[in-house]
């Protein structure tokens, strides 16, 4: 039964290729939750313009984004907009896809931090002469991200784990892409995807370690 | 000047200012006093705009408050009001606080913000807490920070709104000593309060406020020691 030669040595020859995976891996995180925060932000001011269509748009897109799986809003960038002649690179559909999900989590983590700022705070920021805009820039979004670090730390760490879904686009230049074909090639299974997933657990830990001195520094009040 | 001609204001079928009548020239302090629910502190949020009227007027140096086409930010620039809650911006520095609105709205440079928020700050007795955050202060510090806030704005008018009645009996003296200091430099002030004694010593004229209407209006010594209102003798004889 468990006849199964190990050969580590072959695997750990390609680590310098899973390295340059985990590089682009990261990249794609990085660049997905940039966007996703952005968007998110934009999602929230949406919900709380009182404008009914913005609003509509902000709670479908968190709707979404929050209840189907991760992977279909990957495939649907892919293949979905492909139906409509969008043709995206897997690279460009998996960025998207991520960028779409975190965007939805992000925003509803923004609206639970806002209901943590008292009215009180833009109240007084519009009575010293600033603008619904400057009030909300200046005083209540600050405020609001350092509420939503812990959550949006999580939603980074997810991030580099949903990179793997590249799988249904065929992405074959991140850690799993690269994985997955090297497999391909040497059927050394077991080694390499355990090399793989230490390579993952390394980056989230990695994240999760300079989230928190990010927000001794960051935070200081 | 502060105009405030016959206003009305509700809060669904709440009547809380029922036609209210008053004018504060340049220069003068006038202090408001009334129970709970009288509706004083809403008309100061109706002076610089915070709340709508429903009718009636509200002119500051001339200028509609309420008037479609006034330009509400700019307005308050002239009207500095301090609350009840601090409301101190817990994301920055003292200094940061008193300089964040100098830079966004007046369009100062931040050495320039920074100079004035310092003069502030030192004016009410926090130059040594510049650096610090508002969580390390206590409450009185937060107001008399929320005090500076306002006057580095350069405002002609500033508003009070019950400023010691969140502070613990002891702060409560440090923030009036402030007020009193600003009342002496010759700030048109309005403030609603519930100390009596201030009320006495710096105001040039006192109003009582009973159920939206503006009972008693006379200066301190007239409305205190010859009280014509039936409201306001019950009033005075429970606070005191």
């Amino acid at each position: 039964m468990f006849n199964y030669n190990f050969r580590w040595n072959q695997a750990f020859n390609s680590l310098p290729q899973m390295l340059e995976g985990a590089l682009v891996t990261i990249e794609i995180a990085v660049l997905s939750m940039m966007i996703g925060i952005t968007v998110a932000i934009t999602l929230t001011v949406f919900r709380l313009s009182g404008n009914r269509f913005l609003s509509a748009i902000a709670t479908t897109w968190v709707e979404i984004a929050r209840n189907t799986p991760a992977l279909f809003q990957i495939y649907m960038v892919h293949f979905g907009l492909g139906g409509f002649g969008i043709h995206l690179s897997p690279y460009m559909s998996l960025l998207i896809g991520i960028a779409f999900n975190n965007a939805g989590y992000l925003a509803e983590n923004f609206r639970g931090a806002l209901k943590a700022i008292p009215d009180t705070q833009t109240r007084a920021a519009r009575s010293l002469g600033m603008s619904s805009g400057q009030a909300f820039t200046n005083v209540v979004m600050p405020q609001m991200l350092r509420i939503a670090f812990l959550p949006m730390t999580n939603q980074m760490v997810w991030a580099i784990l949903m990179t793997s879904l590249g799988a249904v686009v065929a992405m074959n230049t991140d850690l799993y892409g690269v994985t997955s074909e090297l497999n391909a090639r040497s059927f050394r299974t077991f080694e390499l995807f355990a090399i793989a997933a230490v390579i993952f657990y390394l980056l989230t830990k990695a994240i999760t370690l300079s989230a928190r001195l990010l927000a001794a520094r960051l935070f200081r009040y | 000047m502060i105009e405030i001609e016959n206003v009305r204001k509700s809060f669904g079928p709440l009547e809380v200012l029922k036609g209210i009548n008053l004018t504060v020239p340049r220069g003068e302090v006038l202090t408001v006093i009334g129970g709970s629910g009288s509706g004083k502190s809403t008309l100061l949020t109706c002076i610089n705009g915070l709340e709508p009227i429903d009718s009636g007027k509200i002119l500051v140096d001339g200028i509609e408050v309420h008037a479609k086409s006034t330009d509400l930010n700019k307005l308050r620039q002239k009207i500095g009001i301090v609350f009840q809650q601090w409301n101190a911006f817990p994301h920055l520095t003292v200094l940061e606080n008193v300089m964040l609105a100098q830079v966004k709205v007046l369009k100062r440079s931040k050495a320039e913000a920074g100079a004035e928020a310092e003069k502030q700050l030192k004016h009410v007795g926090l130059g040594d807490k510049l650096s610090v955050y508002p969580s390390r202060l206590s409450g009185g510090q937060q107001q008399r920070m929320a005090i500076a806030r306002a006057l580095a704005m350069s405002p002609d008018y500033m508003l009070f709104d019950e400023v010691t009645s969140a502070l613990d009996p002891q702060l409560v003296g440090e923030v009036l000593d402030t007020l009193r200091m600003l009342a002496s430099e010759g700030m048109t002030m309005i403030c609603v309060t519930h100390e009596m004694k201030f009320a006495r010593e710096v105001s040039d004229r006192v109003a009582f406020f009973h159920k939206g209407v503006m009972a008693e209006i006379a200066p301190p010594e007239e409305l205190f020691d010859a009280p014509k209102d039936p409201e306001l003798r019950q009033f005075l004889a429970a606070t005191h």
